[in-house]
């Protein structure tokens, strides 16, 4: 299964995304790296490594990031590990991180989870 | 070099109430926090560094920033620093030349990394014309010093021209148009950093 990380500025904000995440596919390797090493608001580039090592089962790692530092620090932790396959998903934080584990339980591979996660703009109901 | 990096700590250290204080503004008030505790790190990292080239020292001093800073400035300083330390790989001082060319290739990095261009409210409208400034100055054949002060200077008023535009980029840009008004706190820190090149030259 494709690993999933969501990395937020808040680690409540990153753990909660992933306890909804994983009320939908209790199996998917969803891990959360949010905030900073003392848990104080910001993003890490080594919790960010750590999170992706531990889901990381082979078949790559697609990253969610809510905003700014997020996604550039993301980018650097990507651009660091390019002996993984890793993608940067754009989408909604919440609705994407529910329907990346979902897809990644259902088989999808790292290649057709932007397209997967796009439909999450217009899901709210 | 060495003692360039230890002065711009020292600055940033200065001056994070003040950044945090512009942040808070139109930010998410963690901008000197952020710095102050990067640079700190780096400071801390200085004497596994200080017997490399010039390029290697601000490699790490990049990746430092890239591991401890915790906030947007991290990745893009971090960027910058570290693709400036690519472009002097090998060198243990700059003259005119190799110092605009590692600033072009510090500047292309934070573009690069965060999408960035001039006018849309970010350090980005300090560091374009301060670059500008050192191209000239170094093409006029002006001395180094001369080029890193009119660099400064430059990077001074791109702070000021910060206040009066609408931030498009960055945490500012959700404020809209009530971010007119307030200087760009990553502007000013660029200034701060070009600042301390100056003196020090």
């Amino acid at each position: 299964m494709v690993g999933v990380v969501l990395v937020s500025h808040s680690q409540k904000a990153a753990e909660g995304a992933a306890e909804l995440a994983l009320m939908m596919a209790p199996d998917a390797p969803v891990k959360a790296a949010g905030g900073l090493e003392d848990g104080s608001l910001g993003t890490s580039f080594e919790k960010i490594s750590a999170a992706v090592e531990a889901a990381d089962q082979g078949d790559g790692v697609a990253l969610i990031m809510d905003m700014g530092s997020a996604v550039m620090t993301a980018e650097m932790v990507a651009e660091s590990m390019d002996d993984r396959k890793i993608s940067l998903l754009d989408c909604p934080f919440i609705e994407g991180a529910v329907i990346a584990a979902l897809e990644t339980a259902g088989g999808t591979p790292l290649s057709g989870m932007q397209e997967k996660v796009e439909s999450g703009r217009d899901r709210k109901l | 070099m060495v003692a360039i990096i230890e002065e711009m700590a020292k600055k940033i250290e200065a001056e994070k109430d003040y950044l945090t204080q512009l942040d808070n503004e139109i930010g998410d008030g963690d901008h000197g926090i952020n710095m102050a505790r990067g640079f700190a790190a780096v400071e801390k990292k200085l004497p596994s560094l200080r017997d490399g080239d010039i390029g290697s020292l601000l490699k790490g001093v990049g990746m430092q920033l890239v591991s401890t800073v915790g906030g947007a400035s991290g990745p893009l300083y971090g960027t910058a620093f570290m693709k400036a330390g690519m472009a002097c790989k090998g060198l243990t001082e700059l003259d005119g030349p190799a110092f605009v060319k590692a600033m072009e290739a510090a500047v292309d990095g934070i573009k690069m990394r965060g999408k960035a261009t001039e006018g849309e409210k970010t350090m980005l409208d300090a560091l374009c014309p301060a670059l500008k400034a050192m191209q000239d100055d170094v093409a006029a054949g002006k001395s180094l010093k001369e080029a890193l002060t009119d660099a400064a200077a430059a990077a001074e008023k791109g702070v000021e021209y910060t206040k009066t535009i609408i931030a498009t980029k960055g945490r500012a840009s959700y404020l809209g148009e009530r971010s007119v008004g307030h200087q760009d706190p990553g502007a000013t820190s660029a200034f701060y950093l070009l600042q301390v090149l100056a003196e020090m030259a």
